[in-house]
């Protein structure tokens, strides 16, 4: 593992605060409400949903900073990990839905269906749901890597058809016909594995399972980009031709990329549902995946660790001012888009680099 | 088919670098030149919105050959190394590698990997990737991705990078990114790669752009060198050098409004008449 | 005919209210008040002839107190004996005074009573009132009483219609005329005549015709005339066919137009400068705001307030487009993937100005009067006039902006830079003056789109959204750079929604639309109408 954060700063200190945010956390969570150094349950909730979101962004980073593909429908692998853990933590609830069906979920009583759909067989199982978790969007990613890397479209094309992509995926799941709560999508969850999610140890739990998730999500990123097939993707992103005559399949590596890339975004997703306590078609649409651009952008891309300290960043600032100054969320997230394009092209990480080096 | 073709020089250069034996191709390759020819190219058409860029072009490459191509601009000769790189398909005719392998039906890895390489004419390095990592990724191996996500450098493979990053002068430049070296540094990278690559056939497109006399001399004589174990095709716009090159009678085809007009030995294309007509305007 | 009527009126043992009939007309003076009363008093058999004098006297009064008493809405107050209309007799309801339109409330429902009619008179009525309609001076009136006919008539009402017939002047009353007769001897027992309507309503296009001969197949099934009206009503079935996929492709056609009026202006930005805009969506919103506005001002004069909108929202969306080229494109050129960050941003920008200037919710734009209405090609097909204006609208906006760019000295030249920067600016073309001037007639066609937007949608600071997508979609098939394959792709899109929607609903179609789009890219990465060439970027 040390191996892997050589020359890697901001990587080491991404995983040491992790760590130290696991021991710390639960022991400063423990105290009595009334000391000053207590840390609320919900502030864990909150920061398990960032390290969910930056988990989304390293997903995000890999494929836009290493690999060159702008992708514009990220948020669909991260919704479909999402909905396949909703559809799981909806099984929990048995017979304790306001139809008390034990068979069916509400929305399918409320649609008066007769029987469990074929796609929701199975996510009654733990295991079954965190394959799909996995599965779903590797399959999407696949499929739609492979159409697009063989006939090799890219530049803004691609990132216009991802973009189509998480569009077309939005409309479909705000359907009814699709069989996933329609408008409403999943909620009203009651436990996860037996525990109540109501209870701060199965928040404290699903907090630590999002920090370890980010830990080993950046390690394996780490892994690839330090690679040998790291570099060949770097080369792809700077000269795909070369690449090519050099006897590099690059349709294959994209594809593996992207597909890993996606799995990855999809345990984000399923982790940050139990957390937040909804999934809806919302999550697909178009703004969600391109807000995650600017996460990476600030914290700088290709840089990993910038990707995940930009989605931290940005989203505790994002849940600060969308409660203290609503109207100015946009104004700021607008200008974060434009400013860093224009005046900090390599994010927050590459400032902190220059500093390093003068 | 044609005259001028047997007088191509057949024999193993004597020029050979003795310490450059590793970068010789592949013994296990595929490639089946029973009858010395690497490359067979017949009646090669190909035209773009009504422009015939390549207009029933033969030509034919002998094993070991270094083979100097002269045109003027628009006379197709990137077009033609287009087609041979597999980036651009022919309206017609055919490219064979060998006897047996048919480039036409080949994308551009599977020709990469068969043994063709190809040398830009604008000078194309990964800019953020060091030197050393350049030529890593050049190196001859197993390049699907998950030999990729495991592979080791190994002692000799660290050896032979050493030894082409001594061959193209940038032993100082190795930790430096790509994207930073000089105009000439990178014409040299790119070379370098394409040695790494261990090709049976080399393209190269204007490898002297930007040079100096002296970098032009070394290239001219790292080019000799590799003839004999690689084939090598050199086009060029600058005369001198392709004098030089082709010094001891080696073959020099003109190409002209995609066909080849004439073929020969530097002295015997430069006397003739079609050529100083069409090419050098006289 | 008024002494027909009352031939039939007598003829159906009324007339022992003669007297009373001939006392109110000897009478000479009109009095509403006498007839009221009389009309109150009356029994069932007296009533006809109550109206028929009335009628004599008044004739449209008489016409609508019959129907209104068809229509069970007379009634009279006991309290002062007058006739009054009431639609709902109950406590609270309001209730119009015949003679003179005013306004009463009632106080309970009882107060008033019906003026009740049998059948009988319900029918002589039905005659009366219809005869006057099928009459009337205006032939649209006339149509539209003999439309309301077909299928539902009496002996009499077809000897009147037959008597009428010979004078009517105008077409489409007298086929209608022909279809009313046609329909009701379709049930005549003899063969001849049956065959001679079975004939006509085959020609005929109207809904009606296909009713009575479908009507005709199931009454009479030993007929020996079924196989002739089967050949008919398939060749009507034929028929409607046809004109409902025709009104299906003007129904695309129409939302084919708002793709291309959406997508053509990114079809400069994005086609012509390679500039991927995301804030076009918000381009057409600040066009439509820009109509709301104006229309804010001048709250008179709707129709000319649009037709102004269109030069303003020209050069607001405009400014505000070379205002983002200025500001940060131009920083930009040469890196697409930041320049479609950067834009995103004003996006959200330009949003959530609106958002605060204008609250978060929607503006209605109203629609002039002129752009309302439908126009009927025949009894299968009316198409509406707004759809037409879209349409009209969007080719006009198309052909100008090929003209700018085809005819134009500015169009020369931003096709010169778009094609060799370096070249045209050593041929002394300003390509910094150009870049933005471009941009600024991408935007402004962009605001132009959103003044035809604010007649459809409402006009909302999320109007931009819904838009962005399909833009690109219709420009990236199109094939980018080509202002034809824009305008081909957006209407192709526009037809192919339509034509999908009646079997897979209006949200699958489009889903479907965009995974044809994705994998249409992926086979043809440069659109429908690529730029074609060695160099030629994919």
């Amino acid at each position: 593992m040390m191996r892997l954060l050589n020359n890697d700063v901001g990587g080491r200190w991404l995983i040491g605060s992790l760590l130290l945010a696991i021991v710390l956390i639960p022991v400063l969570n423990s105290l009595p409400a009334s000391s000053s150094l207590y840390f609320p349950t919900y502030s864990v909730t909150l920061l398990g949903k960032y390290l969910t979101l930056a988990l989304l962004a390293l997903s995000v980073d890999l494929v836009w900073g290493y690999l060159g593909i702008l992708t514009l429908g990220h948020a669909a692998f991260f919704a479909l990990g999402a909905y396949a853990m909703g559809m799981y933590l909806m099984r929990q609830i048995g017979d304790r839905g306001v139809y008390a069906n034990a068979e069916l979920s509400d929305f399918m009583v409320f649609l008066d269906w007769q029987e469990l759909p074929w796609f929701w067989q199975g996510f009654d199982q733990f295991w079954v749901a965190i394959l799909m978790v996995m599965l779903v969007p590797a399959v999407l990613a696949f499929g739609f890597g492979y159409l697009a890397f063989r006939s090799r479209v890219s530049g803004v094309y691609l990132s216009i058809i991802t973009q189509a992509m998480t569009y077309a995926l939005m409309l479909a799941f705000y359907r009814n016909e699709m069989g996933l709560g329609g408008n409403n999508g999943l909620t009203d969850f009651k436990d996860i594995l037996g525990y109540s999610l109501q209870s701060d140890h199965t928040k404290m739990a699903l907090f630590i399972a999002s920090a370890v998730a980010l830990i080993i999500g950046y390690l394996l990123c780490r892994f690839i980009t330090t690679s040998r097939a790291g570099k060949v993707v770097v080369a792809i992103r700077d000269a795909e031709e070369r690449t090519r005559f050099m006897g590099y399949r690059v349709e294959n590596i994209k594809l593996w990329v992207f597909v890993f890339s996606a799995m990855l975004a999809g345990v984000a997703g399923a982790l940050y549902v139990p957390q937040v306590g909804i999934i809806n078609p919302n999550e697909f649409s178009p703004l969600n995946s391109i807000e995650v651009l600017v996460w990476v952008a600030v914290g700088g891309r290709a840089t990993l660790y910038g990707a995940a300290m930009g989605a931290i960043l940005i989203n505790y600032a994002k849940s600060y001012l969308t409660v203290e100054l609503p109207e100015v969320w946009l104004f700021v997230l607008g200008g974060l888009f434009v400013f860093v394009t224009l005046v900090l092209p390599q994010g927050v990480a590459g400032l902190l680099k220059r500093k390093g080096t003068e | 088919m044609n005259k001028l073709h047997r007088s191509t020089d057949l024999k193993p250069h004597a020029m050979t670098a003795k310490g450059l034996d590793f970068l010789a191709p592949e013994k296990n390759h595929t490639v089946n030149v029973d009858h010395s020819i690497l490359l067979y190219v017949e009646s090669l058409s190909v035209a773009f919105e009504g422009f015939q860029a390549i207009n029933d072009l033969n030509l034919y490459i002998t094993d070991g050959e270094l083979r100097c191509i002269i045109g003027p601009n628009g006379a197709g000769k990137t077009t033609m190394m287009d087609i041979i790189t597999g980036k651009t398909a022919p309206d017609s005719g055919i490219v064979y590698f060998g006897q047996t392998i048919d480039l036409l039906e080949l994308d551009e890895p599977a020709i990469a990997q068969a043994g063709v390489g190809r040398k830009f004419q604008k000078p194309t390095v990964f800019e953020h990737l060091s030197v050393w990592h350049n030529l890593e990724l050049a190196m001859a191996q197993k390049r699907n991705f998950w030999s990729l996500l495991h592979a080791k450098m190994t002692s000799e493979q660290r050896a032979n990078i050493d030894e082409v990053l001594g061959l193209i002068g940038l032993k100082d430049q190795v930790r430096k990114l790509a994207g930073t070296l000089s105009h000439g540094q990178k014409q040299w990278l790119e070379i370098g790669a394409l040695l790494m690559q261990r090709p049976r056939l080399l393209l190269v497109d204007e490898p002297v752009a930007g040079m100096t006399h002296q970098e032009m001399d070394k290239t001219a004589e790292l080019l000799r060198s590799l003839a004999g174990k690689h084939s090598v095709i050199v086009v060029e716009h600058d005369m001198e050098f392709v004098r030089n090159l082709s010094d001891g009678g080696k073959t020099v085809s003109v190409l002209h409004q995609g066909s080849i007009l004439a073929e020969g030995t530097m002295t015997q294309v430069q006397n003739d008449d079609r050529v100083k007509q069409v090419y050098l305007g006289e | 005919m008024i002494n027909q009527w009352l031939v039939n009126c007598l003829s159906w043992g009324m007339g022992c209210l003669l007297l009373v009939l001939a006392n109110l007309s000897q009478a000479g003076t009109f009095e509403i008040v006498e007839y009221e009363q009389a009309l109150i008093k009356a029994k069932f058999d007296q009533k006809a002839q109550i109206m028929a004098s009335w009628y004599e006297a008044d004739q449209a009064q008489a016409v609508h107190l019959m129907q209104l008493m068809l229509d069970s809405q007379l009634y009279y107050l006991k309290q002062d004996k007058r006739l009054y209309q009431v639609e709902d007799a109950s406590s609270g309801a309001i209730a119009q005074r015949i003679h003179d339109g005013g306004l009463i409330t009632l106080k309970k429902k009882r107060d008033v009573k019906r003026v009740s009619i049998n059948n009988r008179l319900r029918s002589v009525f039905r005659q009366r009132v219809t005869e006057t309609q099928l009459s009337a001076a205006k032939p649209q009136d006339r149509l539209a009483a003999a439309e309301s006919i077909i299928g539902d008539t009496t002996p009499e009402l077809m000897a009147t219609i037959a008597r009428l017939r010979l004078g009517e002047t105008d077409a489409s009353v007298l086929a209608a005329f022909d279809l009313v007769l046609a329909v009701a001897t379709l049930h005549s027992s003899n063969e001849d005549q049956q065959r001679q309507s079975i004939r006509l309503l085959g020609e005929s296009l109207h809904p009606a015709s296909l009713n009575a001969l479908n009507g005709f197949l199931l009454t009479y099934p030993q007929s020996p005339l079924i196989p002739m009206v089967g050949k008919y009503v398939e060749q009507i079935n034929g028929k409607v066919d046809f004109y409902g996929s025709l009104e299906t492709i003007y129904f695309g056609l129409s939302l084919g137009s708002v793709l291309v009026l959406a997508g053509i202006g990114l079809a400069i930005t994005f086609g012509v400068m390679g500039v991927i805009n995301m804030a076009h969506g918000e381009l057409i919103m600040i066009g439509a705001y820009t109509t709301y506005l104006i229309q804010q001002l001048m709250p008179n004069h709707i129709g000319l307030s649009l037709l102004v909108a269109v030069p303003a929202a020209f050069l607001v969306s405009g400014a505000v487009g070379i205002l983002i080229e200025r500001g940060v494109i131009r920083f930009l050129y040469g890196r697409p993937l930041e320049t479609l960050l950067a834009t995103f941003g004003i996006s959200l920008i330009l949003q959530q100005a609106v958002r605060s200037i204008f609250s978060p919710l929607n503006r209605s734009v109203e629609t002039p009067l002129w752009m309302t209405g439908v126009i009927d090609i025949n009894p299968l097909l009316s198409l509406t006039q707004s759809r037409m204006y879209i349409i009209v609208f969007c080719l006009t906006i198309f052909l100008l902006l090929l003209a700018v760019m085809k005819r134009t000295r500015l169009g020369l030249q931003v096709r010169a830079v778009s094609q060799n920067r370096d070249m045209a600016k050593s041929m002394g073309v300003r390509s910094e003056w150009i870049d933005a001037l471009t941009f600024g007639l991408g935007s402004g066609v962009a605001g132009v789109a959103g003044v035809a937007l604010s007649q459809l949608t409402n006009v909302g600071p999320n109007m931009g959204q819904a838009y962005i997508i399909d833009s690109f979609m219709v420009v990236v098939f199109g094939g980018v750079g080509n202002l034809w394959g824009t305008l081909v792709a957006g209407l192709s899109l526009g037809v192919a929604n339509k034509i999908l929607e009646p079997w897979a609903g209006a949200v699958l179609s489009k889903v479907l639309v965009l995974i044809f789009i994705i994998l249409f890219i992926q086979k043809r990465p440069r659109g429908l109408f690529p730029q074609r060439g060695r160099d030629a970027k994919g």
